[in-house]
C-alpha cells in the first residue's frame, strides 16, 4: 500500500512532464509562423501550467530528513509561486513595448538564478551521487550564475541605469584570470567532496566562494559591452539559461527540464547568431571587442548636400504616388510615432497607393522589436516586409520613406570598404525613386557614421519629431479630400 | 517496488542531443518578423526550471535549503509567469489585414497590384 503510494504520483509526474516536453516542442513550432503564434504561445504555457501542479506529487515521495517540513515546506512553495508568478505578471502585462528587452533580460536572469538555488540545494546538501553528477551540478551552477549577474547587468544597461560601458585596460585578462579561478575553485570542490585533498575551509565556504566567483565573472563579462549589443547578449544568456535548466534536469533526473532546457539552449544559439549575421558581426566580436571604441576612420568626401522640406509637401507627394515602401527605425518608437504613422499610412491606401513596410533585422534594440511596434499600432503582419523579401522592390518604387532609423539604410556599408557597417546587409531605400528621411536633427546613427544616403539628389529631409511631422503629413492629405487617385 | 527511471551516461547525452537538434530545427525556419516574440518565448520555455526548483523545496531537510529553495521557486515561477504574460501579449498584435486572412494569397493580391501600378 506505501509503495502504491510512491509509485503512482511518480507514474503521474513522468506521464505529465512527458506531455509537458510534447506540448513545450510544439508550441515553439506553431510559433514559427504569425499565423499560427498566438495559440503557440498558449500551448506552451498549457504545458508550462500542467507541470508546474503535478510537481507537487513529489511531495509524496520525500527523504526522511525533509518529511517533518513536509507542510511548511508545500506552503512555502506556494507563497514563492504566488509572490514571484504574480508579481512577473503583472509587470509583464504593464511594460511598455518599448522596454520589452530590458524585461525579457530580467526573466531570463530569474531563471538563470533559479537553475543556480536549484544547484546550491544540491551542493550544500551534498547530494551529488558521483563524480559526473557532481561536475554536471557545478557546471550548471556556474552557467546560472554567470546568466543571473549577466542579465541583470544587461538590463541595468538597457534600461539606462548603467549609461556607459566600462573599460579599462588588461579588462580582458582580468575576465580570463575571473573564469579560470571560478573554474579552479569548482575543480577543487570536486577533489575535496571525494577526499582527494583535505581543504584549509569548510566546504560550505568554497561553495560560496564558488558561486560569489561566478556571479563576479558575469558581472565582469557583460560590463564592457556597449548598449547597442545587448540584445544578442541578452540571446546569449538565454541560451546559457536553457543549458543550465537542462544540466540541472540531469542532475534532478528530470527529462522534462532536460529537453525543454537544451532545447531552448539550441534555439538561442541559434538566434544568437542569425542577430550576430543580421548586425554584420561575429559574437566573438561582440563579447570581446568594444564596437564603439573603433577609431574613426576617415571616410570618403560625400558630395551634395542635405535638402530640407516641409513635412506638408512630402505628405502631399506621397498621396500622388503609386507606391511607397516606409523604412521604419527605432527613433519612430522613441517619438511614440506607430499608431500615427498607420493612421497615415491607412490615408495613403484610401487614395490608392500601394504602401509596404520594410524592417531591417535589427531595427529597434532588439531584432524583431521593430514588427512587434508596427503590429502594437495595428499594422497587418502581411503589409510587414523583410530584408531579403523587399530589397529589389525599392528600384521601382516611388517613394521610400525613411523614419528614425539612419545606419540600415547608409549605402556605405555597400560600397565603402573604410566604414565600420561595410558589409552589413541594408534596406536599399537609396534605389528609390525618391527618398523622403524624416529625422529629429542633423545627427549621425548610433554607429557615429555619415550616411551618404541623406546627400543623394534624390533625397529631401524632413526635419523635426516623427510624430509631430506625421501629424502635418496627415493633415495635408486629409485637406486635399479622400478621393481615390485615378 | 521502486518505479523510476534512471537518466544517466549515454542516455542523457542522447536526450541532451536530440533535444537542442529539435531547438535548433524549430526555430531554424522563424521569420525575422517574430524574433522578439521568439526569445521571450523561448525565455518562457525555460521557466521549467521552476519545476525543479519545488522538487528541491520539498525536499528541503533544514533552513538554508528551504531558503534557497524558496528563491528557487520565486524566480522560477517570474521566469515562467513574466515570460507567458509579455510573449501572448506580444503575439496577440500580429493580426493579418481584415480581407487578407491568408498570407499567400495576401502576397499574390499585392503582387498583382503594383504589376498594375
Amino acid at each position: 500500500m506505501t509503495d502504491l503510494l510512491k509509485i503512482i504520483p511518480q507514474l503521474t509526474i513522468g506521464a505529465v512532464d512527458l506531455v509537458a516536453a510534447f506540448l513545450f516542442m510544439y508550441g515553439l513550432k506553431r510559433m514559427s509562423s504569425p499565423v499560427t503564434a498566438p495559440s503557440g504561445i498558449k500551448v506552451a504555457g498549457l504545458g508550462m501550467a500542467v507541470a508546474i501542479v503535478a510537481s507537487f506529487l513529489y511531495a509524496f515521495d520525500v527523504g526522511a530528513t525533509a518529511k517533518p517540513f513536509l507542510t511548511v515546506n508545500i506552503g512555502l512553495a506556494v507563497v514563492a509561486l504566488a509572490i514571484g508568478g504574480g508579481i512577473a505578471w503583472w509587470a509583464g502585462r504593464k511594460v511598455a513595448m518599448t522596454a520589452m528587452p530590458q524585461m525579457v533580460a530580467i526573466y531570463n536572469g530569474m531563471g538563470g538564478g533559479a537553475a543556480a538555488a536549484i544547484a546550491a540545494v544540491e551542493l550544500f546538501g551534498n547530494k551529488a551521487d558521483g563524480v559526473t553528477q557532481l561536475v554536471v551540478t557545478l557546471i550548471g551552477a556556474l552557467i546560472g550564475a554567470v546568466s543571473l549577474s549577466g542579465s541583470l547587468i544587461a538590463w541595468a544597461k538597457l534600461d539606462e541605469v548603467i549609461k556607459k560601458p566600462l573599460r579599462f585596460q588588461g579588462q580582458q585578462i582580468l575576465n580570463a584570470l575571473v573564469a579560470l579561478a571560478t573554474l579552479a575553485i569548482g575543480g577543487y570542490f570536486v577533489a575535496v567532496t571525494h577526499g582527494v585533498i583535505t581543504p584549509p575551509v569548510a566546504t560550505s565556504d568554497l561553495i560560496y566562494i564558488f558561486f560569489g566567483a561566478a556571479l563576479l565573472f558575469g558581472v565582469l563579462m557583460t560590463l564592457p559591452i556597449g548598449g547597442a549589443d545587448m540584445p544578442v547578449v541578452i540571446s546569449i544568456y538565454n541560451a546559457f539559461t536553457g543549458l543550465a535548466v537542462g544540466l540541472g534536469g540531469f542532475v534532478l533526473q528530470n527529462p522534462a527540464l532536460m529537453i525543454a532546457g537544451m532545447v531552448v539552449g539550441a534555439a538561442g544559439t541559434l538566434l544568437t547568431l542569425l542577430m550576430a549575421k543580421a548586425m554584420n558581426r561575429s559574437v566573438s566580436n561582440i563579447l570581446f571587442t568594444n564596437f564603439g571604441t573603433v577609431v574613426q576612420q576617415k571616410q570618403g568626401e560625400i558630395k551634395g548636400s542635405l535638402k530640407p522640406v516641409e513635412a506638408s509637401d512630402a505628405g502631399i507627394f506621397m498621396r500622388y504616388a503609386a507606391s511607397v515602401i516606409i523604412v521604419p527605425g527605432y527613433g519612430l518608437a522613441v517619438a511614440q510615432g506607430q499608431g500615427k504613422l498607420y493612421e497615415f499610412v491607412k490615408l495613403l491606401q484610401a487614395a490608392g497607393v500601394s504602401v509596404k513596410f520594410a524592417v531591417h533585422p535589427v531595427a529597434g534594440r532588439m531584432p524583431g522589436q521593430m514588427d512587434v511596434l508596427l503590429a502594437e499600432a495595428g499594422v497587418p503582419y502581411d503589409m510587414i516586409f523583410q530584408l531579403e523579401d523587399i530589397n529589389d522592390e525599392f528600384a521601382n518604387t516611388d517613394v521610400a520613406l525613411v523614419i528614425g532609423a539612419n545606419d540600415v539604410v547608409n549605402p556605405a556599408a555597400r560600397t565603402d570598404k573604410s566604414s565600420p557597417i561595410f558589409g552589413m546587409p541594408i534596406l536599399n531605400a537609396d534605389k528609390a525613386k525618391k527618398v523622403y528621411v524624416v529625422k529629429r536633427g542633423q545627427g549621425k546613427g548610433y554607429a557615429g557614421i555619415v550616411n551618404a544616403l541623406f546627400y543623394g539628389d534624390n533625397c529631401d529631409m524632413v526635419y523635426g519629431d516623427a510624430a509631430a511631422v506625421l501629424t502635418k503629413m496627415i493633415e495635408a492629405v486629409r485637406a486635399l479630400g479622400t478621393k481615390a487617385a485615378a | 517496488m521502486q518505479f523510476s527511471i534512471a537518466i544517466s551516461g549515454f542516455v542523457a547525452i542522447y536526450i541532451f542531443m536530440l533535444a537542442a537538434f529539435a531547438g535548433w530545427v524549430i526555430i531554424g525556419h522563424v521569420p525575422a518578423i517574430l524574433h522578439t516574440p521568439l526569445m521571450s518565448g523561448s525565455n518562457f520555455v525555460h521557466g521549467i526550471v521552476v519545476v525543479g526548483g519545488i522538487f528541491a523545496l520539498l525536499n528541503a531537510g533544514n533552513v538554508q535549503e528551504q531558503v534557497i529553495g524558496f528563491f528557487a521557486v520565486l524566480l522560477g515561477a517570474g521566469n515562467a509567469a513574466g515570460g507567458f504574460a509579455v510573449t501572448d501579449r506580444m503575439l496577440a498584435m500580429f493580426q493579418p489585414s481584415e480581407h487578407k486572412p491568408v498570407q499567400a494569397v495576401a502576397g499574390d493580391h499585392k503582387a498583382s497590384q503594383t504589376r498594375k501600378a
